[in-house]
Protein backbone atom coordinates (compact mmCIF):
# COMPACT_ATOMS: atom_id res chain seq x y z
CA UNK A 1 0.00 0.00 0.00
CA UNK A 2 1.27 3.20 -0.98
CA UNK A 3 1.70 5.16 2.65
CA UNK A 4 4.01 7.70 1.39
CA UNK A 5 1.48 10.80 1.99
CA UNK A 6 1.13 11.44 5.52
CA UNK A 7 -2.18 14.22 5.22
CA UNK A 8 -5.00 12.52 7.19
CA UNK A 9 -2.77 10.15 8.94
CA UNK A 10 -3.48 10.34 12.66
CA UNK A 11 -0.44 9.38 14.86
CA UNK A 12 -1.93 8.29 18.10
CA UNK A 13 -0.17 10.17 21.53
CA UNK A 14 -0.49 11.57 24.39
CA UNK A 15 1.17 14.46 23.60
CA UNK A 16 -0.15 18.42 25.16
CA UNK A 17 -0.84 18.66 21.10
CA UNK A 18 -3.16 15.45 20.64
CA UNK A 19 -4.79 15.94 23.63
CA UNK A 20 -5.60 20.35 22.93
CA UNK A 21 -9.22 20.87 21.86
CA UNK A 22 -9.54 20.40 18.33
CA UNK A 23 -11.19 23.72 17.69
CA UNK A 24 -8.60 25.32 19.24
CA UNK A 25 -5.90 23.81 16.85
CA UNK A 26 -7.92 24.26 13.49
CA UNK A 27 -8.31 28.32 14.96
CA UNK A 28 -5.01 28.29 15.64
CA UNK A 29 -3.78 27.11 12.44
CA UNK A 30 -6.28 29.57 10.55
CA UNK A 31 -4.48 32.15 11.34
CA UNK A 32 -1.05 30.54 11.55
CA UNK A 33 -1.86 30.42 7.64
CA UNK A 34 -2.44 33.95 7.16
CA UNK A 35 0.15 35.25 9.49
CA UNK A 36 2.92 33.46 7.33
CA UNK A 37 2.18 35.94 4.96
CA UNK A 38 3.10 38.74 6.68
CA UNK A 39 6.29 37.73 7.74
CA UNK A 40 8.94 39.27 5.75
CA UNK A 41 12.24 39.76 7.85
CA UNK A 42 14.48 37.11 9.57
CA UNK A 43 12.86 37.63 13.52
CA UNK A 44 9.54 37.16 11.93
CA UNK A 45 10.60 34.43 10.17
CA UNK A 46 12.55 33.16 13.34
CA UNK A 47 9.51 33.59 15.56
CA UNK A 48 7.29 31.62 12.72
CA UNK A 49 9.86 28.54 12.70
CA UNK A 50 9.70 28.68 16.29
CA UNK A 51 6.25 28.05 16.84
CA UNK A 52 6.17 25.71 14.49
CA UNK A 53 9.38 23.28 15.51
CA UNK A 54 8.42 23.46 19.00
CA UNK A 55 4.68 22.54 18.04
CA UNK A 56 6.80 19.26 16.18
CA UNK A 57 8.88 18.52 19.27
CA UNK A 58 6.29 18.90 22.10
CA UNK A 59 3.59 16.73 19.68
CA UNK A 60 6.35 13.98 19.70
CA UNK A 61 5.55 12.33 16.64
CA UNK A 62 8.55 11.15 15.33
CA UNK A 63 10.66 13.19 12.93
CA UNK A 64 11.64 11.13 10.58
CA UNK A 65 8.19 9.98 10.15
CA UNK A 66 7.10 13.86 9.66
CA UNK A 67 9.81 13.96 7.12
CA UNK A 68 9.02 10.65 5.16
CA UNK A 69 5.81 12.04 4.89
CA UNK A 70 7.12 15.40 2.94
CA UNK A 71 9.16 13.82 0.40
CA UNK A 72 6.02 14.35 -1.87
CA UNK A 73 6.33 17.85 -1.08
CA UNK A 74 9.65 18.64 -0.97
CA UNK A 75 9.63 19.09 -5.29
CA UNK A 76 7.32 21.66 -5.01
CA UNK A 77 9.17 23.46 -2.57
CA UNK A 78 12.53 22.99 -4.60
CA UNK A 79 10.72 23.88 -7.93
CA UNK A 80 9.28 27.13 -6.63
CA UNK A 81 12.80 28.04 -4.98
CA UNK A 82 14.37 27.40 -8.36
CA UNK A 83 11.48 29.38 -10.19
CA UNK A 84 11.91 32.44 -8.01
CA UNK A 85 15.89 32.27 -8.94
CA UNK A 86 15.34 32.12 -12.67
CA UNK A 87 12.62 34.61 -12.61
CA UNK A 88 12.93 37.22 -9.71
CA UNK A 89 15.11 39.99 -11.03
CA UNK A 90 16.10 42.50 -7.90
CA UNK A 91 19.06 43.62 -5.82
CA UNK A 92 22.48 42.80 -7.17
CA UNK A 93 23.71 39.98 -9.43
CA UNK A 94 25.32 37.37 -7.58
CA UNK A 95 25.79 35.06 -9.99
CA UNK A 96 26.50 35.47 -14.15
CA UNK A 97 26.42 32.42 -16.48
CA UNK A 98 25.76 31.96 -19.99
CA UNK A 99 22.66 34.10 -20.73
CA UNK A 100 21.37 33.50 -16.89
CA UNK A 101 21.46 35.99 -14.30
CA UNK A 102 20.89 34.83 -10.85
CA UNK A 103 20.08 38.07 -8.77
CA UNK A 104 20.49 38.48 -4.57
CA UNK A 105 16.59 39.08 -4.57
CA UNK A 106 15.91 35.61 -6.58
CA UNK A 107 17.72 33.57 -3.51
CA UNK A 108 16.18 35.49 -0.87
CA UNK A 109 12.68 35.68 -2.41
CA UNK A 110 13.56 31.96 -3.46
CA UNK A 111 14.19 30.97 0.45
CA UNK A 112 11.42 32.98 2.18
CA UNK A 113 8.85 31.45 -0.12
CA UNK A 114 10.51 27.93 0.01
CA UNK A 115 9.85 28.40 3.88
CA UNK A 116 6.43 29.86 4.07
CA UNK A 117 5.92 26.67 2.02
CA UNK A 118 7.53 24.46 4.34
CA UNK A 119 5.54 25.91 7.35
CA UNK A 120 2.51 25.97 5.82
CA UNK A 121 2.46 22.17 4.87
CA UNK A 122 4.31 21.26 8.67
CA UNK A 123 1.57 22.61 10.75
CA UNK A 124 -1.42 21.62 8.33
CA UNK A 125 0.13 18.22 8.50
CA UNK A 126 0.83 18.28 12.19
CA UNK A 127 -3.27 19.08 12.79
CA UNK A 128 -3.60 15.95 11.24
CA UNK A 129 -1.08 13.67 12.76
CA UNK A 130 -2.56 14.91 15.95
CA UNK A 131 -5.93 14.83 15.60
CA UNK A 132 -8.22 12.01 14.87
CA UNK A 133 -10.59 12.64 11.82
CA UNK A 134 -13.40 12.55 14.05
CA UNK A 135 -12.10 15.10 16.36
CA UNK A 136 -11.68 17.41 13.46
CA UNK A 137 -15.20 16.68 12.28
CA UNK A 138 -16.43 17.37 15.07
CA UNK A 139 -14.73 20.65 15.56
CA UNK A 140 -15.98 21.96 12.48
CA UNK A 141 -19.44 20.88 12.91
CA UNK A 142 -19.34 22.69 15.80
CA UNK A 143 -17.66 25.93 14.29
CA UNK A 144 -19.78 26.00 11.30
CA UNK A 145 -23.08 25.76 13.99
CA UNK A 146 -24.05 29.06 13.66
CA UNK A 147 -24.84 28.48 9.92
CA UNK A 148 -27.65 26.84 10.74
CA UNK A 149 -29.26 29.78 11.08
CA UNK A 150 -29.63 30.41 7.46
CA UNK A 151 -30.58 26.88 7.24
CA UNK A 152 -27.10 25.44 6.06
CA UNK A 153 -27.10 21.34 6.66
CA UNK A 154 -24.23 21.56 9.00
CA UNK A 155 -24.85 18.64 10.83
CA UNK A 156 -25.71 16.43 7.11
CA UNK A 157 -22.18 18.19 6.28
CA UNK A 158 -20.46 16.82 9.37
CA UNK A 159 -21.92 13.66 8.69
CA UNK A 160 -20.70 13.51 5.02
CA UNK A 161 -17.31 14.27 5.82
CA UNK A 162 -16.97 11.58 8.56
CA UNK A 163 -18.39 8.94 6.98
CA UNK A 164 -16.43 9.64 3.41
CA UNK A 165 -13.33 9.91 6.22
CA UNK A 166 -13.90 6.99 8.11
CA UNK A 167 -14.09 4.35 5.14
CA UNK A 168 -10.87 6.43 3.50
CA UNK A 169 -8.83 3.68 4.97
CA UNK A 170 -11.62 0.83 4.29
CA UNK A 171 -11.43 1.55 0.52
CA UNK A 172 -7.73 1.70 0.63
CA UNK A 173 -7.71 -1.81 1.92
CA UNK A 174 -10.31 -2.95 -0.44
CA UNK A 175 -8.27 -1.65 -3.32
CA UNK A 176 -4.91 -3.41 -2.51
CA UNK A 177 -7.34 -6.61 -2.06
CA UNK A 178 -8.90 -6.19 -5.34
CA UNK A 179 -5.56 -5.73 -6.86
CA UNK A 180 -3.86 -8.33 -5.34
CA UNK A 181 -6.39 -10.43 -6.02
CA UNK A 182 -6.00 -9.11 -9.76
CA UNK A 183 -2.45 -9.37 -9.66
CA UNK A 184 -2.79 -13.10 -9.22
CA UNK A 185 -5.01 -13.22 -12.50
CA UNK A 186 -2.07 -11.73 -14.03
CA UNK A 187 -2.67 -8.06 -14.38
CA UNK A 188 0.19 -6.25 -14.54
CA UNK A 189 -0.37 -2.44 -12.59
CA UNK A 190 3.44 -1.83 -12.63
CA UNK A 191 4.93 -2.54 -16.18
CA UNK A 192 4.01 -2.57 -19.31
CA UNK A 193 3.08 0.31 -21.88
CA UNK A 194 0.95 3.02 -20.75
CA UNK A 195 -2.64 2.03 -22.93
CA UNK A 196 -1.73 -1.47 -21.21
CA UNK A 197 -1.84 -0.25 -17.93
CA UNK A 198 -4.95 1.92 -17.98
CA UNK A 199 -6.86 -1.07 -19.21
CA UNK A 200 -5.65 -2.52 -16.14
CA UNK A 201 -7.73 -0.36 -14.13
CA UNK A 202 -11.18 -1.34 -15.14
CA UNK A 203 -10.52 -4.96 -13.40
CA UNK A 204 -9.75 -2.74 -10.21
CA UNK A 205 -12.14 0.29 -10.75
CA UNK A 206 -15.31 -1.93 -11.51
CA UNK A 207 -15.49 -4.06 -8.09
CA UNK A 208 -14.25 -1.13 -6.32
CA UNK A 209 -17.87 0.93 -7.31
CA UNK A 210 -19.99 -2.61 -6.92
CA UNK A 211 -18.21 -2.85 -2.81
CA UNK A 212 -18.39 0.75 -2.34
CA UNK A 213 -22.19 1.12 -3.56
CA UNK A 214 -23.07 -1.95 -1.74
CA UNK A 215 -21.56 -1.16 1.65
CA UNK A 216 -22.91 2.48 0.83
CA UNK A 217 -26.52 0.16 1.28
CA UNK A 218 -25.62 -1.48 4.13
CA UNK A 219 -24.70 1.41 6.29
CA UNK A 220 -28.14 3.34 5.19
CA UNK A 221 -29.94 0.19 6.66
CA UNK A 222 -27.89 -0.24 9.51
CA UNK A 223 -28.30 3.32 10.43
CA UNK A 224 -31.86 3.35 9.88
CA UNK A 225 -32.01 0.34 11.71
CA UNK A 226 -30.83 1.96 14.67
CA UNK A 227 -32.84 4.90 14.35
CA UNK A 228 -30.92 7.56 12.84
CA UNK A 229 -33.19 10.35 11.70
CA UNK A 230 -30.86 13.42 11.19
CA UNK A 231 -29.36 16.09 13.75
CA UNK A 232 -32.06 17.46 15.72
CA UNK A 233 -31.83 16.52 19.41
CA UNK A 234 -28.73 14.24 18.90
CA UNK A 235 -26.30 13.97 21.78
CA UNK A 236 -22.69 13.97 21.60
CA UNK A 237 -20.66 10.85 22.71
CA UNK A 238 -18.12 12.99 22.91
CA UNK A 239 -18.37 16.45 24.05
CA UNK A 240 -15.95 19.24 22.83
CA UNK A 241 -14.20 21.53 25.78
CA UNK A 242 -12.23 24.35 26.11
CA UNK A 243 -9.79 23.68 29.03
CA UNK A 244 -7.01 25.34 30.69
CA UNK A 245 -4.18 24.29 28.50
CA UNK A 246 -6.54 25.84 25.66
CA UNK A 247 -6.62 28.73 26.77
CA UNK A 248 -3.00 28.87 27.77
CA UNK A 249 -2.11 28.08 23.71
CA UNK A 250 -4.07 30.81 22.93
CA UNK A 251 -2.05 32.93 24.39
CA UNK A 252 1.28 31.63 23.22
CA UNK A 253 -0.25 32.38 19.95
CA UNK A 254 -1.34 35.22 20.37
CA UNK A 255 2.47 36.10 21.64
CA UNK A 256 4.18 34.85 18.74
CA UNK A 257 1.57 37.04 16.64
CA UNK A 258 2.28 40.22 18.95
CA UNK A 259 6.42 39.48 18.02
CA UNK A 260 5.72 38.83 14.22
CA UNK A 261 3.66 41.97 14.23
CA UNK A 262 6.49 44.38 16.01
CA UNK A 263 9.60 43.27 14.30
CA UNK A 264 8.02 42.92 10.67
CA UNK A 265 9.37 45.64 8.89
CA UNK A 266 6.30 47.95 7.30
CA UNK A 267 6.65 49.91 4.31
CA UNK B 1 6.28 -27.68 -7.05
CA UNK B 2 8.26 -27.63 -3.78
CA UNK B 3 7.84 -24.56 -1.55
CA UNK B 4 10.41 -23.59 0.92
CA UNK B 5 10.39 -20.83 3.51
CA UNK B 6 13.81 -19.97 4.62
CA UNK B 7 13.62 -17.96 7.71
CA UNK B 8 11.31 -15.60 6.48
CA UNK B 9 9.89 -12.28 8.17
CA UNK B 10 7.71 -10.05 6.91
CA UNK B 11 7.71 -6.63 8.30
CA UNK B 12 4.54 -4.35 7.42
CA UNK B 13 5.35 -0.05 6.71
CA UNK B 14 8.92 -0.44 7.69
CA UNK B 15 10.01 2.18 9.53
CA UNK B 16 6.64 3.78 10.80
CA UNK B 17 5.23 4.46 13.84
CA UNK B 18 2.36 1.64 12.17
CA UNK B 19 5.56 -0.80 11.64
CA UNK B 20 3.93 -4.37 12.49
CA UNK B 21 5.82 -7.69 12.15
CA UNK B 22 3.59 -10.05 10.37
CA UNK B 23 6.07 -12.92 9.94
CA UNK B 24 8.86 -13.79 12.04
CA UNK B 25 11.86 -15.91 11.35
CA UNK B 26 9.39 -18.68 9.34
CA UNK B 27 10.67 -21.78 7.84
CA UNK B 28 8.31 -24.71 6.25
CA UNK B 29 8.45 -26.58 3.04
CA UNK B 30 5.76 -28.01 1.53
CA UNK B 31 5.98 -30.68 -0.75
CA UNK B 32 5.07 -31.04 -4.32
CA UNK B 33 1.67 -32.77 -4.75
CA UNK B 34 0.90 -32.47 -1.30
CA UNK B 35 -2.06 -31.25 0.79
CA UNK B 36 -1.01 -28.60 3.32
CA UNK B 37 -3.21 -26.97 6.30
CA UNK B 38 -2.39 -24.00 7.45
CA UNK B 39 -4.18 -23.44 10.32
CA UNK B 40 -4.42 -20.19 12.73
CA UNK B 41 -6.15 -17.48 15.07
CA UNK B 42 -6.96 -14.59 13.39
CA UNK B 43 -3.73 -12.32 12.79
CA UNK B 44 -1.47 -15.29 13.09
CA UNK B 45 0.20 -14.11 9.34
CA UNK B 46 -1.96 -16.47 7.63
CA UNK B 47 -2.37 -13.84 4.48
CA UNK B 48 0.44 -12.48 5.18
CA UNK B 49 1.82 -16.06 4.27
CA UNK B 50 -0.35 -16.39 0.97
CA UNK B 51 1.10 -13.21 -0.22
CA UNK B 52 4.34 -15.37 -0.39
CA UNK B 53 3.60 -17.67 -2.30
CA UNK B 54 2.90 -16.04 -5.64
CA UNK B 55 5.34 -12.99 -5.03
CA UNK B 56 2.72 -10.08 -4.19
CA UNK B 57 4.86 -9.54 -1.14
CA UNK B 58 8.67 -10.24 -1.04
CA UNK B 59 10.37 -11.47 2.41
CA UNK B 60 11.66 -8.30 4.40
CA UNK B 61 14.00 -11.17 5.50
CA UNK B 62 14.77 -14.49 4.43
CA UNK B 63 14.06 -16.27 1.02
CA UNK B 64 11.04 -17.93 -0.21
CA UNK B 65 11.89 -20.66 -3.41
CA UNK B 66 8.75 -21.73 -5.11
CA UNK B 67 9.94 -24.51 -7.54
CA UNK B 68 13.02 -22.80 -9.63
CA UNK B 69 11.53 -19.34 -8.21
CA UNK B 70 13.67 -17.74 -5.69
CA UNK B 71 12.07 -14.38 -3.62
CA UNK B 72 13.74 -12.30 -1.80
CA UNK B 73 15.21 -8.62 -0.90
CA UNK B 74 18.07 -9.54 -3.63
CA UNK B 75 16.63 -11.66 -5.59
CA UNK B 76 13.40 -10.19 -7.70
CA UNK B 77 12.18 -12.13 -10.63
CA UNK B 78 11.15 -10.25 -13.19
CA UNK B 79 8.34 -12.15 -14.42
CA UNK B 80 6.36 -12.49 -12.01
CA UNK B 81 3.78 -13.42 -14.72
CA UNK B 82 5.08 -16.81 -15.36
CA UNK B 83 5.05 -17.61 -11.51
CA UNK B 84 1.78 -16.47 -10.84
CA UNK B 85 0.54 -18.45 -13.89
CA UNK B 86 1.74 -21.79 -11.95
CA UNK B 87 0.39 -20.33 -7.98
CA UNK B 88 -3.39 -19.92 -8.70
CA UNK B 89 -4.84 -18.07 -5.34
CA UNK B 90 -8.73 -18.32 -4.36
CA UNK B 91 -8.76 -15.37 -1.83
CA UNK B 92 -11.56 -14.79 1.02
CA UNK B 93 -14.50 -13.73 -0.53
CA UNK B 94 -13.24 -14.23 -4.04
CA UNK B 95 -16.50 -13.05 -5.60
CA UNK B 96 -15.35 -9.08 -4.86
CA UNK B 97 -12.60 -9.61 -7.64
CA UNK B 98 -15.68 -10.24 -10.64
CA UNK B 99 -15.70 -7.54 -12.82
CA UNK B 100 -17.04 -8.80 -16.50
CA UNK B 101 -19.60 -7.95 -18.52
CA UNK B 102 -20.29 -11.92 -18.24
CA UNK B 103 -19.15 -14.98 -16.29
CA UNK B 104 -17.54 -16.38 -19.55
CA UNK B 105 -15.78 -13.52 -20.13
CA UNK B 106 -14.36 -13.54 -16.35
CA UNK B 107 -13.73 -17.14 -16.22
CA UNK B 108 -11.50 -16.63 -19.09
CA UNK B 109 -9.62 -13.06 -17.93
CA UNK B 110 -6.88 -14.80 -15.94
CA UNK B 111 -6.47 -17.63 -18.87
CA UNK B 112 -5.93 -14.53 -21.21
CA UNK B 113 -3.39 -12.79 -19.45
CA UNK B 114 -1.29 -15.52 -19.35
CA UNK B 115 -1.71 -16.06 -22.76
CA UNK B 116 -4.05 -19.31 -23.10
CA UNK B 117 -5.19 -19.95 -26.55
CA UNK B 118 -9.04 -19.06 -27.03
CA UNK B 119 -9.75 -22.61 -28.58
CA UNK B 120 -7.82 -23.73 -25.56
CA UNK B 121 -9.67 -21.46 -22.45
CA UNK B 122 -13.37 -22.50 -24.51
CA UNK B 123 -12.58 -26.39 -23.59
CA UNK B 124 -11.46 -25.55 -20.41
CA UNK B 125 -14.22 -23.51 -19.63
CA UNK B 126 -16.90 -26.54 -20.75
CA UNK B 127 -14.88 -28.90 -18.05
CA UNK B 128 -14.53 -26.30 -15.31
CA UNK B 129 -17.87 -25.27 -15.50
CA UNK B 130 -19.96 -28.32 -14.28
CA UNK B 131 -16.99 -29.33 -12.10
CA UNK B 132 -17.68 -25.95 -9.96
CA UNK B 133 -21.33 -27.09 -9.57
CA UNK B 134 -22.45 -23.74 -12.26
CA UNK B 135 -24.78 -24.64 -15.03
CA UNK B 136 -23.91 -23.78 -18.59
CA UNK B 137 -26.49 -20.76 -19.28
CA UNK B 138 -25.05 -19.15 -16.66
CA UNK B 139 -22.14 -18.22 -19.00
CA UNK B 140 -23.81 -15.53 -20.87
CA UNK B 141 -25.42 -13.74 -17.70
CA UNK B 142 -23.46 -10.69 -15.91
CA UNK B 143 -21.86 -12.16 -13.20
CA UNK B 144 -23.42 -9.33 -10.68
CA UNK B 145 -27.57 -11.19 -11.50
CA UNK B 146 -25.85 -14.18 -10.05
CA UNK B 147 -26.51 -15.56 -6.28
CA UNK B 148 -23.49 -15.31 -3.78
CA UNK B 149 -22.88 -18.72 -3.71
CA UNK B 150 -22.78 -18.70 -7.60
CA UNK B 151 -20.54 -15.60 -7.67
CA UNK B 152 -17.72 -17.63 -5.59
CA UNK B 153 -18.03 -20.38 -7.79
CA UNK B 154 -17.34 -18.17 -11.22
CA UNK B 155 -14.43 -16.73 -9.10
CA UNK B 156 -13.15 -20.06 -8.33
CA UNK B 157 -13.60 -21.20 -12.23
CA UNK B 158 -11.22 -18.17 -12.87
CA UNK B 159 -8.52 -19.49 -10.48
CA UNK B 160 -8.89 -23.01 -11.63
CA UNK B 161 -8.79 -22.18 -15.60
CA UNK B 162 -5.70 -21.20 -15.41
CA UNK B 163 -4.81 -24.72 -14.45
CA UNK B 164 -2.10 -23.71 -11.75
CA UNK B 165 0.30 -26.33 -10.60
CA UNK B 166 -0.22 -25.22 -6.76
CA UNK B 167 -3.41 -24.10 -5.76
CA UNK B 168 -3.72 -21.79 -2.97
CA UNK B 169 -7.27 -21.46 -1.27
CA UNK B 170 -7.75 -18.74 1.71
CA UNK B 171 -10.86 -19.61 3.67
CA UNK B 172 -12.07 -20.63 0.18
CA UNK B 173 -16.08 -21.46 1.93
CA UNK B 174 -16.61 -18.69 4.18
CA UNK B 175 -19.85 -17.49 3.97
CA UNK B 176 -21.39 -20.39 2.16
CA UNK B 177 -24.40 -22.82 3.04
CA UNK B 178 -22.97 -26.13 4.67
CA UNK B 179 -23.85 -28.26 1.80
CA UNK B 180 -21.77 -25.62 -0.61
CA UNK B 181 -19.16 -26.04 1.35
CA UNK B 182 -18.73 -29.74 1.76
CA UNK B 183 -19.27 -29.66 -2.28
CA UNK B 184 -16.60 -27.31 -2.31
CA UNK B 185 -13.96 -28.77 -0.60
CA UNK B 186 -14.52 -31.96 -2.07
CA UNK B 187 -14.42 -30.31 -5.64
CA UNK B 188 -10.77 -29.35 -4.53
CA UNK B 189 -9.79 -32.59 -3.20
CA UNK B 190 -10.95 -34.26 -5.88
CA UNK B 191 -8.64 -31.66 -8.29
CA UNK B 192 -6.14 -32.27 -5.84
CA UNK B 193 -6.20 -36.55 -5.99
CA UNK B 194 -6.55 -36.34 -10.06
CA UNK B 195 -4.19 -33.57 -11.57
CA UNK B 196 -1.96 -33.96 -8.35
CA UNK B 197 -2.24 -29.89 -7.73
CA UNK B 198 -0.29 -28.83 -4.66
CA UNK B 199 -3.13 -27.59 -1.95
CA UNK B 200 -2.29 -25.17 0.42
CA UNK B 201 -5.43 -24.57 3.04
CA UNK B 202 -6.00 -21.72 4.61
CA UNK B 203 -8.69 -22.60 7.06
CA UNK B 204 -9.92 -21.73 10.77
CA UNK B 205 -11.81 -24.90 10.34
CA UNK B 206 -9.63 -27.84 12.14
CA UNK B 207 -12.49 -30.29 10.45
CA UNK B 208 -11.35 -29.25 7.16
CA UNK B 209 -7.78 -29.79 8.07
CA UNK B 210 -8.32 -33.34 9.46
CA UNK B 211 -10.58 -34.50 6.64
CA UNK B 212 -8.59 -33.32 3.81
CA UNK B 213 -4.73 -32.36 4.52
CA UNK B 214 -1.78 -34.40 4.87
CA UNK B 215 -0.02 -32.28 6.54
CA UNK B 216 -0.75 -29.70 8.98
CA UNK B 217 1.18 -26.27 10.29
CA UNK B 218 0.20 -24.18 12.91
CA UNK B 219 0.71 -20.88 12.89
CA UNK B 220 1.13 -18.42 15.87
CA UNK B 221 1.89 -14.66 16.14
CA UNK B 222 3.43 -14.85 12.85
CA UNK B 223 5.77 -17.39 13.83
CA UNK B 224 5.60 -21.76 13.10
CA UNK B 225 3.84 -23.04 16.45
CA UNK B 226 2.88 -26.93 15.55
CA UNK B 227 3.78 -29.30 12.94
CA UNK B 228 2.90 -32.22 11.53
CA UNK B 229 0.42 -35.09 10.20
CA UNK B 230 -3.27 -33.95 11.29
CA UNK B 231 -3.76 -36.98 13.59
CA UNK B 232 -0.71 -36.19 15.54
CA UNK B 233 -1.02 -32.43 15.90
CA UNK B 234 -5.05 -32.54 16.71
CA UNK B 235 -4.48 -34.48 19.39
CA UNK B 236 -2.57 -32.16 21.30
CA UNK B 237 -5.45 -30.32 22.86
CA UNK B 238 -3.56 -27.93 25.68
CA UNK B 239 -1.37 -26.60 23.22
CA UNK B 240 -4.08 -26.17 20.48
CA UNK B 241 -6.14 -24.14 23.16
CA UNK B 242 -3.35 -22.13 24.39
CA UNK B 243 -3.49 -20.59 20.52
CA UNK B 244 -6.57 -20.34 20.46
CA UNK B 245 -7.23 -23.11 18.92
CA UNK B 246 -9.80 -26.46 19.48
CA UNK B 247 -9.36 -29.78 18.74
CA UNK B 248 -11.56 -30.93 16.11
CA UNK B 249 -14.97 -32.27 17.44
CA UNK B 250 -14.34 -36.16 16.36
CA UNK B 251 -10.90 -35.70 18.84
CA UNK B 252 -13.70 -33.85 21.60
CA UNK B 253 -15.80 -36.30 21.33
CA UNK B 254 -13.26 -39.51 21.34
CA UNK B 255 -11.26 -37.87 24.75
CA UNK B 256 -14.62 -36.84 26.34
CA UNK B 257 -15.98 -40.97 25.87
CA UNK B 258 -12.75 -42.24 27.35
CA UNK B 259 -12.89 -39.99 30.10
CA UNK B 260 -16.81 -40.76 31.15
CA UNK B 261 -16.43 -44.83 30.11
CA UNK B 262 -13.09 -45.06 31.46
CA UNK B 263 -11.69 -46.55 27.89
CA UNK B 264 -8.63 -45.96 25.96
CA UNK B 265 -10.08 -45.80 22.35
CA UNK B 266 -6.95 -44.07 19.82
CA UNK B 267 -7.23 -41.41 17.67
CA UNK B 268 -6.65 -42.81 14.10
CA UNK B 269 -8.48 -40.28 11.83
CA UNK B 270 -10.84 -42.95 11.65
CA UNK B 271 -14.32 -41.99 9.96
CA UNK B 272 -17.58 -42.24 11.50
CA UNK B 273 -18.62 -45.30 10.73
CA UNK B 274 -14.97 -47.14 11.58
CA UNK B 275 -15.12 -44.94 15.45
CA UNK B 276 -18.77 -46.75 15.80
CA UNK B 277 -17.31 -50.03 14.73
CA UNK B 278 -14.20 -49.15 17.67
CA UNK B 279 -16.43 -48.37 20.41
CA UNK B 280 -19.19 -51.12 19.68
CA UNK B 281 -16.12 -53.59 20.22
CA UNK B 282 -14.59 -51.67 23.00
CA UNK B 283 -17.84 -51.80 25.09
CA UNK B 284 -19.16 -55.03 24.34
CA UNK B 285 -15.18 -56.52 24.97
CA UNK B 286 -15.56 -54.57 28.93
CA UNK B 287 -18.84 -56.10 29.25
CA UNK B 288 -18.02 -59.83 28.60
CA UNK B 289 -15.37 -61.16 30.85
Amino acid sequence: MNNSLIIGQYVPGTSIVHRLDPRTKITIIFFYVFIVFFANNLPSYGILILFALASTFISRVPIRFIMKGLTPVWFLIIFTFILHLFVTKEGTVIFDFWIFKFYSGGVIQGIAISIRFFLLILVTSLLTLTTTPIEITDAIEDMLRPLNKVKFPVHELALMMSISLRFIPTLMQETDKISRAQASRGVDFRTGPVKERIKAIVPLLVPLFVSAFKRAEELAMAMEARGYQGGHGRSKLRELKIEKIDILVYFVFLAVITVLLLTRTYG
Amino acid sequence: MDITFENVTYIYQKNSPFEHKALENLSLHIESGSYVAVVGHTGSGKSTLISHLNGLSIPTEGKVKIGKYALSENEKINDMKELRSKVGVVFQYPEHQLFEETVEKDIAFGPENFGVPKNEIKTRIQKIIPAVGLSEDLLERSPFDLSGGQMRRVAIAGVLAVKPDVLVLDEPTAGLDPRGQKEMMDMFYQLHKEQGTTTILVTHSMEDALKYADHVIILNKGTKYMEGKPEDVFVQREALNRVQLDVPEIVQFISEFNERFDTTIPFQNQSMTELAQMIQRTLKGAESP
